[in-house]
């Protein structure tokens, strides 16, 4: 079923395909999205249950208005915003106040030099035959898991998963610039991770 | 001609390697993006570290994400039966 008016009609139907359909397709993005919120694991599957259910709850009321996979992320944000509260987390997006550069400033000439900020130590851009390595897969997903979480879900969602930005604002409730910002944090973070394990392996 | 950083030194490295991705997600009013493409084509640092970001987007792409546990269907697929009860 790829249609989503199909998917709708057949959940109110109490259809089980259409309903493992959707769990396919979304549930793990759901606890992904969750982690964001949440400080465990554990906490974030139980909200991403918990939003399956209140989506069986509701469906019937579901008008289309959004799309169904916008509706899904919205329920399950305002449930984890609130379990995030209750279980006493500092608020997850003040990631967004850290100033670090996206290259270390020591790259940079200094004020003094002349041409103050141009490149001391410039790039080269990667090697092509040892990006597609098993093991330089591994350095990216080391360095994800070690980002801020809402940084961590904002690259899974956009870069791995492959959503659009405007997807990711309205599962987030992110602004545009916001979303922009905690991509190019993580981002750069992940590139700086890629070239210092290239560098050490040349 | 040989380009020098004065030729493009009304946007420097360390600024530029900041905008690089509201460069690469098209969210840049046209003079800045004018700046920023004229300053990438004349200096190779830059040029290469916008590639080096391509790339790492390209192969972050190429990561494949856990899926939905066995466990974790079972419960939904009984909780939707017991649902629809």
């Amino acid at each position: 079923m790829e249609d989503e008016g199909e998917l709708v009609a057949a959940l109110r139907a109490g259809d089980e395909a259409a309903f493992k359909q959707l769990i396919d397709r979304y549930h793990a993005s759901l606890v992904r999205v969750a982690q964001a919120y949440v400080p465990t694991r554990a906490l974030a599957e139980e909200v991403a249950q918990e939003t399956w259910l209140a989506v069986l709850e509701g469906i019937d009321r579901f008008e289309g208005r959004s799309s169904l996979k916008t509706w899904l992320f919205r329920i399950l944000t305002n449930r984890a915003k609130t379990r995030g509260m209750r279980e006493r987390r500092s608020l997850p997006f003040s990631a967004l106040e850290s100033d670090d550069g996206a290259v270390d400033a020591d790259r940079f000439r200094g004020p003094d030099e002349n041409w103050p900020g141009h490149w001391s130590a410039p790039p080269r851009a990667f090697p092509e035959e040892r990006l597609l390595a098993d093991e330089t897969r591994g350095i990216i997903e080391d360095a994800i898991a070690k980002l801020p979480a809402t940084q961590r879900t904002v690259i899974t969602l956009r870069d791995v998963e492959g959503w659009s930005a405007e997807e990711v604002c309205n599962a987030l409730t992110l602004s545009e610039t916001n979303q922009r910002v905690l991509l190019h944090r993580a981002r750069s973070s992940v590139r700086a991770a890629l070239e210092q394990y290239l560098e050490d392996e040349a | 001609m040989t380009y020098t950083p004065a030729t493009y030194d009304d946007l420097s490295c360390q600024e530029l390697v900041e905008l690089v991705t509201d460069y690469l997600e098209g969210a840049m009013p046209d003079e800045l993006r004018l700046r920023f493409e004229r300053h990438i084509e004349r200096c190779t640092g830059c040029g290469a570290y916008v590639e080096e970001m391509r790339q790492t987007i390209r192969v972050t792409g190429s990561l494949t994400v856990e899926a939905v546990t066995a466990e974790a269907e079972r419960a939904l697929l009984e909780a939707f039966r017991g649902f629809r009860r």
